[in-house]
């Protein structure tokens, strides 16, 4: 089931009801690893699963929380901090991001949909 | 117009000379170009040696990318400055083009040197100076190593760099000697004393040393390489490697050219402003001849480094002299040598200690009252060293005496107030005052802030301890308390907030952030707080809506590796394990292609398993009787055991029996820190049980038991709290310590320093733990029991329940799919994640194991 809104392809991933509230989830979306996060206040977050100062493909299982008003994603390997808002890194634990680049994350937009929540992919169709 | 500074070099002082410039200069008065002959960005130099133990030459990059990105700035890599042409102030490149500028700094550092001995440049004879030296060793060694004999080499020079150079090749498994020209090693840092003592003990680590010899030729082979070292005796000694570190000159041949005035025996010859004979150019670093002398050492450098940036802007800034102090670590053995050890002082008084056997030397300089430090050597034992570098000039209080003896030999060392003039980090030459001021008059109030305001243990590190100390000093005399605060969500330490949860019986972290903190939590609050319920009400880690709050590990009740696999550990109390349990082990690393490795725990991990995996090996591990190891959680690691009486002729005790009961009664224990236990059957210590939290040693009566052991990077003995005890007491004095230690401890803390920093130290908790001082045994025995009452195996448990096990699916929307990037390289005959370059250069990759499993 997808639908199309601006440039991407909106992918159904999963039920909201298969998310734990802040409890990461990975999803495929698009033959792409996407981390999808519920959230207490009930809004859905997706990220690029890869953590950028590691290599690996982690980011769901890191630790949401937040900083000041911003809701925000830990990697689990070296603890950088995200936002989920923007993807950009909040705390960088002295770290420099393995390819040399601001080390943010890419975001995904998310639509809860009649119980289904769906991911924009980014490719284009 | 802003002014352009050029700087010749991009080495070390080049890096702290952009660096505070940059952070000076804020009227943008100035903009900078360095030329930097090396391709890298600068490094650290003095790390050098790290390259053989396998670290990356990148992680060397000092200081923040960030200085390159600055406006002002600009670095230019890969090439040479060949001229200055003072007349039209240009410097001339190797690239073809010309620079001008308005000040040239020069900051060319040395080059290594090569003696007149014949024969050196066959192949195969190495200086030691920059990132590609060391590759070149690398190859070189490699290309040795790969022939089948067993390699040879020398380390030419016995100096500072000459032993690391002897330290590399030891680490790159060549037979090595050191030839020394002088009568003894290091002779520019130690006296004869303490040379003894260091050539004892090199010696014992199976490197050779040759004192007084004088090398002639370098003998080589037909094909051009080296076979051997001639002295001048005419002995021969054969090599296949020879590392040269016979000591550095200045690159001063761009200021010689230039008719820049040269100092005798080299070296740009400046001021106190560091200011040359041309005032359009300064020499700063190991190129700069300053007060008669040039400094091999990066301290003075950085000193230097900061005067010219001051005199720049105007400052009067005069370069107070060098701090030569080392401390360093070679071939693992300590050497310090700091203020004036060769007791140059008139009437100066050393008091020495010396212990052969085990390789220690000490000695003080004092004034002739014998109450004023002035310096020292310290060979085979320099945990002195950070306490006393910074008392030179200042009187020591109490008996000098017991700075020397060994460990609790001596009596109790005094506490020491520095001076405001004492340096505590010689890297950056800062003083106690400077942290002092910054702690009083800048409002830093925690370790990051003093460290980015007064670059104190910013460069090597070891300084430290020594600057949490001074910061914590001066902000108790403020009356400030250094924060306790958990993170931005809860104002409280991690012991407060133990009570407070405890007091208000709340059990679930949204009820105790409301409560006690504000937001949404972190991920240091959010594990700290699954720690503390886990301790009170002994629930599943998973137990309802606790997994969000664990760090990955706890979540999944496994190790995250590099690559994102989680790595098994299953229980192997005390140690002890049956064949048959063996073979399930080795059974199910192989159907799931699992990389194995016995620990440095006395057990068994298994590496390499995806999140989707997890039950299922868990699942075959549980049915013949395994559970978990926690490996993962901040609890009870292994009780580590010797054999004991059972098999051992010396054993006095079951030293077995007694680990697995422990590690049974304690098994599952969450704490602030993780804890590990060991157990000896005799006095021989063959558990290493008082490297452990909790020591104890078996005694023809019964057991002693120590407490407050650490391995680690800052390892410590633990210390004796009871002895002769039977098994009950033992285990209740044991229950009452650890659980006293986890209702008030910090995050993160291990009993060692914990137990250090307890107020009143170990008598007092003698007191408390033996005498119940605090009334609060019966409550601390009675929460242990309800511990070991509730105890249950995480992975069954998690096995039982089918919606916890959903959490296990590598995708939401592909449960079974593997990490599609995951990639491996066989190696030693099992697999490992493949590197960077091998994924990027493609061919040897094993793709992840979807193994058919039977569960
Ligand atoms: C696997 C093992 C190395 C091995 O292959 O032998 C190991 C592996 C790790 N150690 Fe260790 N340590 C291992 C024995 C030790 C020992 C030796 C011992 O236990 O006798 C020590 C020194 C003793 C001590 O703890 O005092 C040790 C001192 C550390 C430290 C320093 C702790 C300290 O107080 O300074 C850390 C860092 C930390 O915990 O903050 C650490 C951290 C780690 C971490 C957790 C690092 C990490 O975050 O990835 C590693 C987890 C790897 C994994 O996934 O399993 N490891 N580590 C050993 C597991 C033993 C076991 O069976 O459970
Ligand atoms: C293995 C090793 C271990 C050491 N250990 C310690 C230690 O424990 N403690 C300590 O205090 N010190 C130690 N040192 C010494 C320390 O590294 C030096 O004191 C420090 O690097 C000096 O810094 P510098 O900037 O003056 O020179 P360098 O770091 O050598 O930098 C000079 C740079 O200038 C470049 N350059 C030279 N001429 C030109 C030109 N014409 N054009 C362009 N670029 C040019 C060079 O290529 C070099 O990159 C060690 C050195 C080595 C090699
Ligand atoms: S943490 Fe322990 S196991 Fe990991 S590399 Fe360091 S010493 Fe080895
Ligand atoms: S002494 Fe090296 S960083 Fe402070």
């Amino acid at each position: 089931m997808t639908a199309t809104v601006g440039t991407g392809r909106l992918v159904r991933v999963c039920a909201l009801d298969d998310l734990t509230p802040e409890l990461g989830a990975a999803a495929l979306v698009a033959g792409e690893q996407v981390a999808l996060f519920r959230l207490a206040d009930g809004s859905v977050h997706a990220v690029q699963n890869l953590c950028p100062f590691s290599g690996a493909y982690v980011m769901s299982r890191g630790i949401t929380g937040s900083k000041g008003d911003e809701p925000t994603i830990a990697s689990p390997i070296y603890k950088q901090v995200f936002s989920l808002i923007t993807g950009s890194c909040l705390v960088t634990m002295d770290k420099e991001p393995v390819d040399s680049g601001e080390g943010g994350l890419a975001v995904f937009r998310v639509v809860v949909d009649n119980g289904d929540v769906m991911v924009e992919s980014k490719e284009a169709e | 117009m802003s002014q352009h500074i050029v700087v010749i070099g991009a080495g070390m002082i080049a890096q702290r000379f952009v660096e505070a410039l940059v952070d000076r200069d804020q009227d943008s008065d100035f903009h900078v170009t360095v030329i930097g002959e090396e391709q890298y960005l600068p490094y650290d130099r003095i790390g050098l040696s790290r390259i053989f133990a396998g670290d990356d030459p990148s992680s060397l990059t000092l200081g923040e990318p960030m200085l390159w990105a600055n406006s002002k700035v600009k670095l230019r890599r890969g090439v040479r400055a060949t001229r200055i042409d003072r007349a039209s102030r240009e410097v001339h490149l190797d690239d073809g083009s010309e620079l001008p500028y308005d000040q040239l700094v020069l900051a060319t550092g040395s080059y290594a040197w090569m003696p007149p001995i014949h024969g050196s440049t066959l192949e195969g004879v190495f200086l030691y100076r920059t990132v590609e030296d060391v590759a070149r060793i690398q190859e070189w060694a490699a290309k040795v190593s790969a022939s089948g004999r067993e390699p040879r080499g020398i380390a030419l020079g016995g100096g500072l760099l000459g032993l690391e150079a002897a330290g590399a090749l030891k680490a790159m498994g060549i037979g090595t000697t050191v030839v020394q020209a002088s009568d003894r090693l290091m002779n520019v840092q130690v006296d004869e004393g303490g040379g003894h003592a260091l050539t004892r003990l090199i010696e014992r680590l199976g490197v050779e040393v040759r004192l007084n010899a004088f090398s002639d030729t370098f003998l080589g082979n037909d094909d051009g390489e080296i076979a051997g070292l001639r002295f001048t005796d005419g002995e021969e000694i054969p090599a296949d490697i020879v590392v040269v570190s016979t000591g550095v000159r200045p690159r001063d041949e761009l200021a010689r050219d230039a008719g820049l005035e040269i100092g005798e025996r080299g070296g740009v010859v400046v001021d106190d402003s560091c200011r040359t004979s041309d005032p359009h150019v300064w020499a700063i670093g190991e190129v700069a001849n300053i007060q008669g002398a040039c400094w091999g050492l990066v301290a003075p450098g950085n000193t230097m480094a900061e005067v010219a940036v001051d005199s720049l802007l105007g400052g009067a800034s005069q370069f107070p002299g060098a701090d030569v102090s080392t401390k360093l670590k070679l071939l693992g053995v300590d050497v310090a040598s700091f203020g004036d050890a060769f007791a140059r002082t008139p009437g100066a008084l050393e008091l020495v200690y010396s212990d052969p056997v085990a390789g220690v030397y000490k000695k003080l300089v004092m004034t002739d009252d014998a109450r004023t430090l002035l310096g020292g050597i310290l060979v085979g034992d320099a945990t002195a060293y950070a306490s006393l570098r910074p008392m030179v000039g200042a009187e020591l209080p109490g008996d000098p005496s017991v700075w020397l003896l060994p460990e609790g030999g001596g009596g109790e060392k005094p506490q020491l107030e520095l001076p405001d003039a004492a340096a505590v980090c010689s890297c950056n030459n800062v003083t106690a005052g400077t942290i002092r001021g910054a702690v009083a008059d800048h409002e830093c109030h925690d370790l990051s802030s003093v460290k980015a305001c007064t670059k104190a243990g910013t460069s090597c590190g070891s300084c430290i301890p020594l600057v949490k100390k001074v910061m914590g000093e001066e902000m108790a005399k403020q009356g400030l308390v250094a924060s306790n605060a958990l993170c931005e969500h809860f104002a409280m330490s991690r012991a407060e907030l133990f009570q407070a949860v405890q007091v208000a019986e709340l059990d679930s972290f949204s009820a105790i952030v409301e409560r006690f903190g504000s937001g949404r939590g972190c991920d240091i609050c959010k594990p700290t707080v699954a720690s503390i319920l886990a301790s009170l009400y002994n629930r599943h880690v998973l137990a309802e809506g606790r997994a969000g709050l664990q760090d990955t590990n706890d979540r999944v009740m496994a190790n995250m590796q590099k690559d994102g696999t989680y790595s098994v550990v299953p229980r192997i109390p005390g140690g002890e394990i049956t064949p048959e349990k063996l073979i399930v082990i080795g059974q199910v690393a192989k159907d799931f292609d699992l990389y194995t490795k016995i620990t440095g725990g006395q057990r068994i991990d298994m590496f390499g398993a995806r999140l989707e995996q997890l039950p299922a090996i868990w699942s075959r591990l549980v049915e013949a009787g395994f559970e978990s190891g926690h490996a993962y959680g901040k609890s009870l690691r292994t009780v580590k055991s010797c054999v004991g009486s059972t098999w051992c002729r010396y054993g006095v005790q079951d030293s077995v029996a007694m680990a697995i009961a422990l590690e049974l009664r304690y098994r599952g224990l969450r704490s602030p820190h993780k804890l590990k236990l060991g157990v000896s059957g005799c006095a021989r210590e063959c558990a290493e049980a008082r490297g452990k939290d909790v020591g104890v040693i078996a005694t023809e009566k019964g057991w002693n038991v120590y407490v407050g052991g650490n391995g680690g990077f800052t390892p410590r003995h633990a210390e004796l709290l009871a002895e002769d005890l039977d098994d009950e007491s033992l285990f209740r004095v044991i229950d009452r310590y650890l659980m006293f230690y986890i209702r008030t401890a910090d995050r993160l803390q291990r009993t060692a320093p914990w137990q250090e920093d307890f107020e009143g130290g170990l008598e007092r908790l003698k007191e408390i733990i033996l005498d119940d001082a605090l009334g609060i045994c019966e409550e601390l025995d009675e929460h242990m029991s309800r511990h070991i009452g509730s105890y249950e195996d995480e992975w069954a448990a998690v096995l039982r329940d089918p919606e916890r096990l959903k959490q296990f699916a590598s995708f939401v929307n592909a449960p079974e799919t593997p990490d599609p990037s995951l990639a491996y390289v066989e190696s030693r005959g099992q697999r490992r994640p493949a590197t960077r370059e091998e994924r990027e250069s493609g061919p040897v990759l094993i793709a992840p194991t979807t193994l058919e499993v039977r569960s």
